[in-house]
This record gives structure tokens, sequence and C-alpha cells, in this order.
């Protein structure tokens, strides 16, 4: 293995040898990256998040009680909830006579038509959902079934991309989530729910 | 096929109707929505494209640099790094890694360095099974066909093809309907996910300061292929390292929008190495390849600006040349005007097999102006155009340019030329025997000659010193 690493480290070097002036390293604001719409706009915050969420097909949600309607119209009878959110979330919708798992059984992901979890935080300007592998309690329960909950409660709101990159933090594995899981594969026509959930929601709990 | 046509004019003209509807009607769809987005989100879009050319040339031409410090940073992370030098020593480093955990089924998220090295078909040799699980490639394994396009891979068929295929392949009756094409895919690849023991992937990018790799995709199949199973492989090209986490911001803002109209791709993934210890799902081990496979020697030529792509097909879409003749005119991974640099550069002493590629352009400059990193594709175009030549490549559809040269270069002869070929308006050129002639003639009409008359022109009009009054 070093050998390959020496080889390619030496033709990597070597091509570069004879070059006389390199390239400096541009520096820049990353005020700069942030869409227009957003930094001309004065709301920020949940409702920016909000409505840019919506626009990527997402669905903001503040109540259970949202929650609870949204997921019996669509006949979701059977679904997962992270045992944290239990109190707050799982009960409300045991009590309404939905069934509630809170342990994640791997043979079972077919199973699951929803799944709440609670996400890292949210990004207004474009709408995004964060979650990482510590306060996700398992990555398929955010994944597999066609429902996924992303709850957030004392977490951040980053107002723009690059807060939320410079947040980013220690997690090994970080995932910003813009809506429904979707495809434009096939004669550029857009269908949501190819792996991932078909329904993106984010409830947030005051 | 014609004798003075180029390779990719016959296979535009084999095309079928079909695909090359398929081709534009998506392509120009492409084009208009990255253009809205981009003007709609910045003031100007401009600063942001030359911005991000200049941090990627900063870095390829640093790339030893931030190779190494890559290196470091994944490896703290947990992750293992191996290097490439070739197609070969990558498929043997995979090969591995996999033999190594017993592993023999594998599930891939799409990846076009995966099929510069032709991985699956040489890990299927070695019994182990390589799904695709991107919708559009998928369909082109299942087809045994490759990918048109960087980022649509089936831009050149339509739903009906697909719908033939599924049912060929037991996917369910004839149904063209791309909800249910969808949902099909969806049940069938959910239990390649499920039984899987490995995960493929590339990489969009690779930050030097923290080692976080990310890799975006719209239908989260990267993601569920690191939820599913406990290895991760991610195979990336060495021009994929960027310095900073900061340059993640600037990359991904022009990437979303570029290729797909997107302010950002739906899974955007940040990671850090393999899954945290409180998680029960994903990689517990996770291994980069870093792969040269010819791009050092990009790097060593004057066509380096070539390895800033960040392969968003924004060019491709907006080529009149691809949007005649798809990816597959261009007889490599890459196709379009990227490819038409990159191909023939990695192809390395194959260069004269692809060398005809620079030319199938008309160097109208639209994928200058559409590339999220600047490259100027049409100088490098140039450049390749003059390599061959200086080679003494001699490659189809090119005519005899040195009498033309030798003519052009001597005034008297330029003048005679252009006086006795008035000849040429009454002589039958249609009828002449010489082969690349009527070719041309087949698809153009010859104007009328009128060469020499300018001169005549401006003798009567009092030579050059008249300072063009009218008089």
């Amino acid at each position: 293995m070093s050998e390959a690493r020496d080889t390619v480290m030496r033709a990597v070097r070597q091509a570069l040898s004879d070059l006389q002036e390199k390239t400096p390293l541009p520096e820049y604001d990353s005020e700069i990256l942030i869409c227009a719409k957003y930094r001309e706009g004065e709301v920020g915050g949940w409702l920016e998040f909000g409505e840019n969420f919506a626009a990527v097909s997402g669905r903001p949600l503040t109540e259970v009680g949202e929650l609870l309607v949204f997921l019996k119209e669509e006949g979701n009878d059977s679904g997962y909830c992270d045992p944290s959110l239990k109190e707050r979330v799982g009960t409300v919708l045991e009590e309404s006579g939905l069934k509630v798992h809170y342990e994640y059984e791997h043979d079972k992901v077919d199973d699951y038509t929803f799944g709440i979890t609670r996400a890292s935080g949210v990004i207004a300007e474009s709408g995004t959902v964060v979650l990482n592998d510590e306060d996700t309690v398992d990555r398929l329960a955010a994944l597999a079934p066609w429902v996924h909950v992303a709850v957030i409660e004392n977490e951040p709101i980053f107002e723009t991309i690059p807060e939320a990159i410079e947040n980013l933090g220690d997690s090994s594995n970080v995932i910003w989530v813009t809506g429904p899981s979707k495809t434009a594969d096939i004669e550029g026509i857009l269908i949501e729910g190819v792996h991932g959930p078909g329904v993106q929601i984010c409830l947030k709990l005051d | 096929m014609s004798k003075s046509s180029q390779p990719i004019d016959d296979f535009a003209r084999e095309l079928s109707r079909e695909t090359r509807d398929a081709v534009l009607s998506s392509v120009v769809t492409r084009t208009a929505g990255r253009k809205a987005k981009l003007e709609a989100d910045y003031k100007d879009p401009d600063l942001l494209r030359r911005l991000a050319g200049k941090v990627k040339q900063h870095t390829v031409e640093h790339l030893d640099e931030y190779l190494e410090q890559a290196e470091a940073a994944l490896t703290k992370n947990g992750a293992k790094v191996h290097f490439a030098s070739t197609a070969e020593s990558a498929r043997e480093t995979i090969l591995e890694i996999l033999r190594n955990k017993g592993a023999t089924r594998m599930v891939k998220s799409k990846s076009m360095v995966t099929e510069e090295i032709h991985l699956n078909d040489f890990l299927e040799k070695q019994g182990v099974e390589c799904v695709e699980t991107d919708l559009g490639e998928f369909i082109i394994q299942i087809d045994g066909d490759t990918p048109s396009h960087i980022v649509q891979p089936i831009i050149h068929k339509n739903r009906r093809q697909v719908a033939e295929s599924f049912e060929k392949h037991g996917l369910g009756a004839y149904n063209d309907d791309p909800q249910t094409i969808t949902h099909r895919a969806r049940k069938h690849l959910r239990e390649k996910y499920l039984q899987s023991d490995a995960g493929m992937t590339g990489a969009n990018f690779v930050s030097a300061e923290s080692g976080r790799i990310v890799i975006v995709t719209n239908e989260g199949n990267a993601r569920f292929g690191m939820a599913a199973n406990g290895l991760h492989i991610a195979l990336v090209g060495i021009e994929k390292v960027v310095p900073r986490d900061k340059d993640l911001g600037l990359f991904l803002n022009l990437l979303g929008r570029s290729a797909t109209a997107q302010q950002l791709t739906v899974y955007t993934q940040f990671i850090n190495g393999p899954r945290s210890k409180s998680q029960p799902s994903g990689p517990k081990e996770m291994h980069v390849v870093f792969l040269d496979n010819g791009r050092s020697k990009v790097l060593a030529s004057k066509e380096r600006d070539i390895l800033r792509c960040i392969r968003c097909g924004a060019c491709l879409n907006v080529c009149p040349v691809y949007r005649q003749t798809s990816g597959h005119g261009y007889r490599a991974v890459y196709g379009g005007p990227v490819g038409a640099v990159l191909s023939p550069l990695l192809a390395g002493d194959d260069f004269p097999k692809y060398a005809d590629l620079p030319k199938a352009s008309s160097l109208c400059g639209a994928c200058h102006e559409v590339c999220p990193v600047n490259i100027p594709i049409p100088e490098l175009l140039l450049r390749l155009r003059s390599r061959a030549n200086k080679e003494g490549i001699k490659s189809a559809g090119a005519p005899p340019m040195a009498p033309f040269a030798r003519m052009a270069t001597s005034p008297k002869l330029w003048q005679t030329a252009m006086t006795a070929s008035r000849a040429m308006n009454h002589l039958p050129i249609t009828m002449m025997p010489i082969q690349p002639l009527q070719a041309w003639l087949k698809i153009r009409t010859l104007p009328k000659w009128r060469g020499g008359e300018f001169r005549k022109w401006m003798k009567e009009r009092g030579g050059v010193n008249s300072g063009g009054r009218n008089e």
C-alpha cells in the first residue's frame, strides 16, 4: 500500500515541479454565498425555514396534533419513535390509536410506515434538516420509512449554509436533508420517495 | 460512413430520432433551470464561478500538500486511506478490502470514477455481486448499457424503453408510469441494501482541513448504502480535494444549482469516519481509495485546468454537439465538452485514439460560460487540437490543411488563387469524383465564389490611405 502511495505522491510532485507561478488561495467572505432572496428578506428563523422547507416539498409542523392528523389521513398506523420522544410525541399518537414502537428492529424495517427521530438543527436559508450520528437514534429509522419526522426542540436554527458549515461539529456523520428523497432520472419527471422517505416532515416542539 | 466526417458526426447521423429527442428535451430544460436558479439567487453568479475556479486551481496546483493533509485528517478520523496509481491497482485494492471482510454483496451509489475503472465487471468476475442503486444507473446496469450523461445516466432512454427493461428483467408487467417504475425499483433495491455487506461510493469533495468526505444524492441511495451494512469504501479521484470546510459551502452552492437547478441536493452527507459509537447502523469500517489513473499526467500538462471539474454536467447540457449526439458519441466514460478534454488526456499513451474528440466542438464557448469552476474549455480543446497536429496524429474528418497553410502564408500565391478560383463558378463541382468533396457537399451548399474582390474594391476606392472616407 505504501508503495502505491509513494508512486502517486511522486507522480503528483513531479507533475508540479516545473510549475513556476502558482495560484494563491483566494480569501473570501462566505457572506457572498448566501442567496440574495435570503439576504434581503427580514424574516429568518423558523418561519423562513418553514417557507423554504415547503418549497422543497417538506412539511414544517409545530404541533403534535397536526402530525397525528397527517399520519392518520395518510393511513400510517404503525411506526417507530425515538424513545426519548416517547413522552412528548409517541404517547400522543398511541392515545389516538396508532401503534408506536420504541425499539427499532432491523428485520422489521419495512413494517414501520413512519419513523420519528431527533434532528440536530435546521438551516433556514435552504429549508434543510440537519441530522447527525449522535442525535439520530438509528440511521435506518430516519431513512427507511415512507414518512420521516425530524423533531427539533432546542436545537439550533442556522440562518445560512455557511453558518451551518461552520457548525458541522465533530460528529462522524452529518447529513443535510433538503426535502423528500427524489429522482428525475426518467424523462426528467420528478418522483418523490425513491430509496428514502417520500414524505419529509420537520416538527418543532416548544 | 463518409470519410470526410468525424466519428462523432457519423454517430450523430445514425442516432435515432427517439434518442435525440429524449436528450434534447432534457438538456434544454436543465440549461434553462440552471440559469434561472442562479440568476434568481445571486446578483452576480459569475463572481462565484470565478472564485470557485481560483480555489480549485489553487488546490490542484498544490495537490501534493492537500492530499497529504487530507490523508492525515482522514486517518485521524478513523478511516483507512489507500492510494492507487492505476485502474488495475484500484480494483485490486477494493477487492482486497472486500475479501478481508468476507464481503460478497455490495451496493453502489452513482460514481463516475468506478465507471472509469470498470469496477463492476471486475468484481462480478471475482464473485462479488455489485448492485447499482441510483435509479438511472440501475437501469443502465440491467440493460448492460453505459451512462450517457454525468448526472443523468439514462438521458438517452425514454420511459417506454425503461418499462420494457423492467418487464424483461422480472420487475413487473409492462408499465411505463415513472412513479410505478420508481416504486418497483425501491422495493427491489431495498432488499439488496438489507442483504448487502458493503457499500461503495465515490465522493464529490474531500476537505483537506477536516478529512470530511462530501457525497450528495437526491435519491438517498448513498445514505442507504451506508446505513444497511458495516463497510464503506469510497473511491475518490485525487483531484476531488478542496482546501477547507468553508470551501465546501462554495462548491455545494454551485454544484446543486449547476447540475439540477437546486440550491442543495436532497441528501448532502459529511462523512467524518466510521459510524459513531452510539449509532447502531452504518459502517464500522471506512476505506478511502485515492485514484490517480492518469490524473497526475493531466496535472503535468498545460491542460491541468480540467482537473477543477466538479462533474455537474452543465457543459454537456449546453453543448450544441452533445445535444446532437448524447454522451455515447464520445466513446468514453466522460462525454460532452469536459469529456472531449478529459478523455484524450486520461487515455495517456492512447491519446491518438481520442484525438478527434477535441475537434467535436464549434468552439462556441457556451461550456466555458456555464462552468461553475470557470474552466476555459474551448482554449483547452484548441491546445489539444494543436497537440494532435504536432504529434502528427491523423484523425478522421480532418482535411489535409498543409496546402492551404502554404497558400495562406504567401500573399502572392493567395492573390493568384483568389482570382483563379473564380473559375469554380463555371465548373461542374457537384459532378467531380472527389470523394471528400462530394461528402462535404451532401450536407452543405457552396456559395458563389467572390474571392479577390475585396482587394479590387479597396484599390478602386483609393488604396489603403484613403481613411475610409466615402467619396
